[in-house]
């Protein structure tokens, strides 16, 4: 019983670190406008999928076509930002689901309309063979997965708390009006939340793509399970999102070994219900619910 | 409580079926028109009137039609008994989550309906013993009601508008009472609905229950009607359509989510000339029609209406 649990902490780790990406890019985007962005999945998604077709289709090496889908997911975030967003500031929160949702179904709907319904698969960024760690074997991608998404979260800290943007867009998350008057561009700092939000599920989406594969319709579930991350955490404070998409990860990945993958999701969505029903500020934020 | 519109829908849809003879648009559309109608209105309650979003209500409505899937084909229940079987059930159900999910508010309220959608789903997939996992049960016998057997498209359109007539009947009537105006009293400001004496909690509670059980008995007669029931009916995209209807028509409008439920049940069958693009062109619907009518369609024209009107009577 105990021989597979090192390779059920791979798995969970790896898919947790996705997760965790995703539900940064909620909690960024949650902080900076107090939208819960039900399009993070397909930003995932375009990312993946783009990468797909520029270097299978159009023949770009890989790094280019990185780079490229990088940038037109960014692109697709600052203008879910500019022309949905912005233009409804002050609706309800309800109103606010269903534009994200709408641009979600919108977005899905251009995917599968550009690229089709067939799943696809990244190749893997270096060897495919195994690297064989006493019971449990890892492939090179899951340590691309596990260090690029460290490195990302490393990166977005250092943004926060150590460049005048990333304390600009804070200043704004903590109010808006006051930071306006501090002679901060408010309209700016918003663009910037959305494209690093869209920069950090694009990346996720291509990190992950050699393993998990990915299809027009990937992005769903995994915007899904960011939004539980990030509320398992604590959508107050980004690093607790992060654990949450850790913690998630591990969640699944032991419950499908230990008791059933069929049930994993199942197992991980009544986790969250009882961190809502107990501890709704989240595992780790300190912030109430009542918070809208 | 004002019955216009009751007696005019109620005259629209006898009359479509002498208007429309053997039309599929009315007898198997508009049947779903009407299922799609009494879940509208029930989820509008919850969320136009108490306030509460739901992203799982799906769940409700899988909970009924399930229920009576199962009594009448494993254990050849009569489907009345386990329509009322499956409403118990639903009921019991909803109350014992009502409390600590309506303790929640916003974004949290939406995730924790959304988790307990997603949780009921998956159940249904993965109990397969029971609800016949993946592919769902099948031959679900038809509904007799009084030795008169429902088993034609035209017999359903019937009982269904009926039931729906039935569930605009008990909206209004909830809507226009004590409990409404407290309802209403709730979603303008909970804080000062406290301070009037209103029991929030009881109240929201109450409304929960309510809309839960009148999706169940859509769902009864859903399954009865199909004579057949498979997870997918029941997903979250469903609870997410249904959430639609209701913000589409606009919310705390009856009759704004009886013409959302209509107007989402037939944009499909127009959109199936577009192929590929449905998909699209029904996010782009939703997206640009809540950014530029966030008080939703139905209202926004009704609005403009009565202002149309009242500009010409005060020129007269």
């Amino acid at each position: 019983m105990w021989d597979q649990l090192p390779q059920l902490l791979i798995t969970g780790v790896t898919i947790g670190a996705t997760y965790a990406l995703v539900a940064l890019g909620f909690a960024i985007i949650y902080n900076a406008s107090d939208v819960v962005n039900f399009a993070q999945g397909e930003f995932v998604m375009i990312g993946a999928m783009s990468t797909v077709f520029l270097s299978g289709n159009s023949g770009l090496p890989l790094p280019l076509a990185v780079l490229l889908a990088v940038g037109l997911t960014i692109l697709v975030g600052m203008a879910l930002q500019r022309f949905a967003i912005a233009r409804s500031r002050g609706a309800t929160v309800v109103a606010m689901i269903i534009i994200t949702i709408g641009a979600s179904i919108f977005l899905r709907g251009v995917a599968l309309v550009v690229w089709g319904k067939e799943i696809k698969q990244l190749p893997h960024f270096f060897s495919e063979s195994p690297i064989v760690l006493g019971s449990a074997t890892l492939l090179p991608q899951n340590l691309v997965v596990m260090i690029g998404a460290l490195l990302l979260v490393l990166a977005v800290h250092y943004f926060f708390q150590h460049t005048r943007s990333g304390k600009a867009v804070l200043a704004c998350s903590y109010n808006r009006t006051a930071a306006a008057l501090m002679g901060i561009n408010v309209g700016m700092m918003m663009l910037i939340a959305y494209a690093l939000s869209a920069f950090l599920g694009a990346v996720a989406g291509i990190l992950i793509a050699p393993i998990a594969y990915t299809s027009y319709d990937a992005g769903v579930m995994l915007g899904l399970k960011g939004f539980s991350a990030a509320i398992l955490g604590g959508m107050g404070s980004p690093m607790g999102a992060v654990a949450g998409g850790v913690l998630l990860g591990l969640i699944e990945s032991l419950s499908a070994g230990y008791i059933s993958s069929g049930y994993k999701d199942a197992i991980g969505f009544l986790i969250l219900l009882l961190v809502l029903f107990f501890r709704p500020g989240g595992i780790f934020g300190k912030t109430s619910a009542e918070r809208v | 409580m004002p019955l216009r519109g009751f007696s005019l829908l109620t005259l629209v849809a006898i009359a479509l079926p002498f208007l429309f003879p053997d039309n599929y648009y009315v007898t198997v559309v508009g049947t779903t028109a009407a299922v799609h109608a009494m879940l509208a209105m029930s989820l509008n309650l919850l969320m136009g009137y108490a306030g509460q979003i739901s992203l799982g209500h799906a769940a409700f409505f899988g909970m009924g039609a399930y229920s009576s899937a199962i009594l009448t084909t494993r254990w050849e229940w009569r489907p009345l008994l386990a329509m009322v079987a499956g409403l118990l059930l639903t009921g019991v159900v909803a109350y014992l989550i009502s409390r600590p999910i309506l303790r929640l508010k916003g974004h949290y309220l939406a995730m924790a309906t959304l988790g307990f959608g997603i949780i009921i789903n998956i159940l249904l997939v993965q109990t397969g013993w029971l609800t016949g996992g993946p592919d769902g049960i099948s031959n679900i016998p038809p509904l007799s009601l009084l030795g008169w057997q429902v088993d034609s498209d035209l017999r359903w359109y019937g009982v269904m508008s009926a039931a729906a007539l039935l569930v605009l009947w008990i909206n209004l009537s909830v809507v226009s009472s004590r409990s409404g105006r407290a309802l209403r009293a709730l979603h303008t400001s909970e804080f000062a609905a406290q301070t009037m004496g209103i029991d929030t909690t009881v109240m929201k509670s109450k409304i929960f229950v309510l809309a839960a059980l009148l999706a169940a008995a859509a769902g009864s007669l859903f399954a009865h009607q199909q004579a057949f029931v498979s997870p997918g009916s029941f997903s979250f995209f469903f609870s997410v359509e249904l959430v639609t209807m209701v913000v589409l028509g606009g919310l705390a409008s009856t009759y704004g989510a009886i013409f959302g439920a209509v107007a989402l049940t037939f944009l499909p069958e127009l959109l199936v000339v577009f192929e590929d693009y449905e998909v699209m062109i029904f996010g782009a619907i939703l997206m640009l029609t809540m950014i530029f009518l966030p008080q939703g369609f139905y209202v926004a024209v009704e609005q403009r209406l009565g202002r149309w009107w009242a500009a010409r009577q005060g020129g007269a």
